[in-house]
């Protein structure tokens, strides 16, 4: 349902006639965002070119207590910004500028609509490093890296997107502006409020400005890639890499199923015989790489990997990785329906987990496909289904449900790097536990006591 | 409005589901590159297919827009890692709005049942139009014209398409190419050249080159004077029973038993017509052939490649730098990217130059440029911007309606780039190799 006439004739003053839409033909595309077997019908779509708009547009919703929902380029995986039903879904796309890269003090300041490939080519431009890669960083947005704490394939190494926030320009939802943080890297005073934002999901506030670390490029890098028998030679293998002690920038892993889809989509050549492919890069001074490089392939063998491929170049380097990075697409020809899940577990608990996942798809007879990033324990199991099939829908949800209870029965997490949102919003009470809510509750009841943030997201008010 | 007949509704629900919304698509779609708004996305247009499906939504006339809005380029189908059937979905979505007439206008109308119903139906009518062009072209009439100043009598948009009104060839391809022309050599192959609607009259000369070039490859080249258009300016425009009928007159002429390849140089036509089966899906006539022909069809570069393509002798060439651009349908419809780059490598003497973001789209797409002006204008000057900046003086690329647009974009935009078809550069070196060779030159 369209939002009042008076309402949107206010928005409209704001920001422009244009700059909010109502029909809809414009509506149902932005009624999901980038998780499966979601969608809710916004009641305008709005689009702010300013802060100063941001603040207006959230006074406005305050005063009306009309729900709002931030959106950068919607491929958040957990429903984080699907809109709430009649919502101003408030679309921060046009807020991309990058206003500053400080090379003294190695800092990048964007505001929130920039994509994450922009920030990442800028830094490159001069020479620096922005590390987090989220899977779909070429389009989302660093407002909602922020917003989801985004992970990526160097998680082990690099951290990930909280690693790298600084400072935060965010509107509250009262439509008070705060600035939360500097370029200092010691900084000590008061409680760290950028770090409540960071991974709040939309719930706390808008953020419209983002102030990140930027690092130097590494100068170097080696890949390769091992293949093995068994899961548990794989996960020694990486056990016994961290333990050299050698941090690797990328350790990622295929189960048998995604090396199977990726064979068929990709013929790349992989054995179809081995039930774990690890992908393995160091990168750093060209010595310590070529070092650390000659100690994983010999840690690999000594594991008993079936074949250890070293990349002579940067095309063959580029060839092997190709296997982990078309894993997802290979998985998601299969079927309709593709559910990405990011249950983690302690390093440690990996190859536990790996066969928990595989006996749980025999048990409700599913086809789960799991890849995911090996050195910091986050998973991607992943559902091939028919949404359609409201049967075996039902399979995949008791199989989640015992996926995730074993997560945390290992010490893990239901969410590594996709956010609560809604698809795992019944699963937080429990995993968070009385006290934890009731704090998270109160907290966003103190910041936004009309509740207009996102609401129905992250968890329910009492 | 009813489901009846409906191409979204009836359509195999599979292949919209199978969009999971990703965004992956986002960034390589220029009109949502250009407005940033999802309705003009890949997966913003899905979703709206999507809701007519469903009867959440009725065919409407923005929806009819949206739809024309859309290039086709295809570039969200090379992006998307779910493998989703973009092209069959926008064919099918045209076809709707066609059906449901919510874009219909006298003058839509007039202009549609000229071009796609009968000018692009039957070639003869096309010839005879590009006959009547020449000759005003010919004579001297249109630089007459011209100068004269009464074409600012005209409204803006239709002095606009004057200017881009094409170079009619004194020659069609029928008037150029022998109907069989043998292969220098032993002979290798056998195979059909189709030699296009529009191509046959502004660019015979590529289809020339084409020839030669197959019988350099020991190629026996097949080359009937009447052809007919491969149809896929019908499918793509919300015809599809005009496309059919087209493939099967297609098949009918070159029956693909016969041949070894079915050879096409023009990347949209090439996206097109590997898909007859698709197309013919419930001809129980002509479906086996329709397949046969699928699996024969062939992109003129990949064919070369396939075959192994003898590089032309070194001496007597000149250094020449070359870009290439790349046509939408050949590299995200066909997935042709480097075969093209290797041909043109083979080429003694040439240095290629990588044209920055050389497979987004240049405003062509099909009539695109003709249909919605202002967003191709738009792709046409960021192209040209790029191919300035290699300083490359001549820029290839594989398809007519390409061709045709950087050749008025290099006039509009004053960029001093010749502008060619990588076979017509190929064709060139194999007759530098000996001036006597004149087998084939009529």
């Amino acid at each position: 349902m369209p939002l009042a006439a008076p309402i949107l004739q206010e928005l409209g003053q704001l920001l422009g006639p244009d700059q909010v839409l109502t029909a809809k033909e414009d509506l149902i595309p932005y009624s999901f965002d980038g998780t499966a077997a979601l969608r809710e019908m916004p009641g305008c779509i709005a689009f702010p070119t300013t802060t100063e708009q941001v603040v207006q547009v959230l006074q406005l919703a305050n005063r009306q207590q009309i729900p709002v929902v931030t959106r950068g380029s919607g491929t958040g995986l957990s429903g984080g910004s699907l809109p709430s039903p009649d919502s101003i879904v408030l679309c921060l796309v046009h807020l991309n500028r990058i206003l500053e890269l400080d090379q003294a003090n190695l800092t990048l300041l964007a505001e929130a609509g920039a994509t994450t490939q922009a920030i990442s080519d800028a830094s490159t431009a001069a020479g620096l490093f922005y590390p987090p890669d989220p899977g779909s960083m070429k389009i989302s947005t660093i407002g909602g890296n922020v917003a989801e704490n985004s992970g990526g394939l160097r998680g082990l190494k690099y951290g990930v997107t909280r690693n790298y926030v600084m400072g935060l320009e965010v509107v509250l939802p009262q439509g008070e502006l705060l600035w939360t943080g500097n370029k200092c890297v010691k900084d000590v005073a008061g409680y760290s409020l950028k770090d409540l934002f960071v991974g709040s999901e939309g719930t706390l506030g808008v953020i419209t400005k983002v102030l990140l670390r930027l690092i130097p490029r590494p100068a170097a890098k080696q890949t390769m890639v091992a293949t093995f028998a068994q899961m548990d030679q794989a996960a020694d293998a990486v056990s016994a890499i961290i333990a050299a002690p050698i941090i690797p920038c990328t350790l990622e892993f295929l189960d048998r199923t995604t090396i199977g889809c990726v064979e068929d989509y990709a013929r790349i050549g992989l054995p179809l015989d081995c039930e774990a492919l690890l992908l393995m890069e160091t990168d750093g001074h060209p010595a310590v790489v070529a070092d650390e490089a000659a100690q994983m392939e010999r840690i690999c063998r000594a594991k008993g990997a079936k074949e250890v491929r070293v990349a002579r170049d940067e095309a063959e380097a580029t060839r092997l990785a190709s296997a982990r990075r078309t894993a997802f697409s290979a998985l998601a020809r299969v079927a309709p329906t593709t559910i990405l899940e990011d249950a983690t577990v302690p390093r440690s608990e990996l190859a536990k987990m790996i066969r928990f996942i595989q006996e749980i798809a025999r048990k409700y007879n599913l086809r789960i496909g799991t890849f995911g990033h090996m050195g910091d324990g986050n998973l991607h199991p992943t559902c091939l289904t028919d949404e359609r099939n409201q049967e075996e829908m039902h399979r995949v949800e008791l199989a989640f449900k015992e996926i995730f209870a074993e997560a945390v029965r290992l010490g893990g997490t239901i969410t590594g790097e996709h956010g609560i949102g809604v698809a795992k919003k019944s699963f937080l009470p429990e995993f968070a536990g009385d006290a934890q809510m009731r704090v998270l509750r109160e907290l966003r009841r103190t910041l936004d006591p009309k509740q207009i943030l996102n609401p129905g997201k992250l968890f329910d008010p009492s | 409005m009813s489901g009846a007949g409906s191409h979204l509704k009836n359509f195999d629900y599979s292949v919209v589901q199978q969009c999971m919304h990703c965004g992956l698509c986002l960034p390589t779609c220029p009109t949502y590159d250009d407005t940033r708004l999802e309705r003009h996305s890949p997966r913003g247009r899905i979703s709206l297919m999507r809701a007519i499906a469903d009867d959440r939504l009725e065919v409407t006339r923005v929806f009819g827009e949206e739809m024309y809005f859309c290039l086709g380029c295809l570039a969200c189908m090379s992006a998307c890692p779910a493998g989703v059937n973009y092209a069959e979905l926008f064919e099918h979505a045209r076809a709707e709005v066609e059906r449901t007439r919510v874009l219909q206008s006298p003058k839509r109308s007039l202009i549609r049942k000229l071009t796609v119903a009968w000018l692009f139906m039957d070639l003869r009518w096309l010839r005879f139009v590009g006959r009547l062009l020449r000759l005003y072209q010919r004579l001297g009439l249109q630089r007459l014209v011209r100068a004269s100043g009464i074409l600012k009598l005209l409204p803006a948009r239709l002095r606009e398409l004057e200017a881009m009104t094409p170079t009619i060839l004194p020659r069609f391809s029928a008037e150029l190419i022998a109907p069989i022309t043998p292969p220098v050599g032993p002979k290798r192959f056998r195979v059909a050249m189709l030699t296009g609607c529009v191509q046959d009259l502004i660019f015979s000369d590529v289809n020339r080159d084409t020839v030669e070039v197959l019988a350099q490859n020991g190629c026996e080249v097949v080359t009937p004077p009447r052809q007919f258009c491969c149809g896929s300016l019908h499918g793509h425009n919300g015809e599809p029973e005009l496309a059919r009928t087209l493939a099967r007159r297609s098949l009918d002429l070159f029956p693909p038993d016969q041949f070894d390849a079915i050879i096409s140089n023009a990347g949209g036509c090439g996206s097109h017509l590997k898909h007859y089966a698709r197309l013919l899906h419930d001809d129980p006539q002509y479906l086996a052939r329709a397949r046969e022909w699928d699996r024969k069809a062939r992109d003129i570069h990949e064919w070369l490649i396939e075959i192994g393509t003898r590089p032309p002798l070194s001496a007597g060439q000149p250094p020449q730098t070359v870009t290439y651009h790349e046509s939408c349908h050949l590299s995200h419809g066909q997935k042709i990217t480097s075969q093209p780059r290797q041909l043109l490598r083979l080429i003694p003497n040439l240095t290629l130059v990588e044209l920055p973001e050389s497979n987004w789209c240049c405003g062509s797409a099909g009539i695109y440029n003709i249909t919605q002006p202002e967003m191709a204008g738009k792709l046409l000057s960021r192209k040209m911007g790029h191919i300035r900046a290699t300083q490359a003086p001549t820029v290839a690329t594989a398809n007519s309606g390409c061709l045709l647009q950087l050749i008025n974009g290099a006039r509009e935009h004053r960029v001093d780039t010749r502008v060619v078809h990588p076979i017509s550069l190929l064709a060139q070196a194999y007759r530098r190799e000996t001036p006597a060779n004149t087998v084939l030159r009529p």
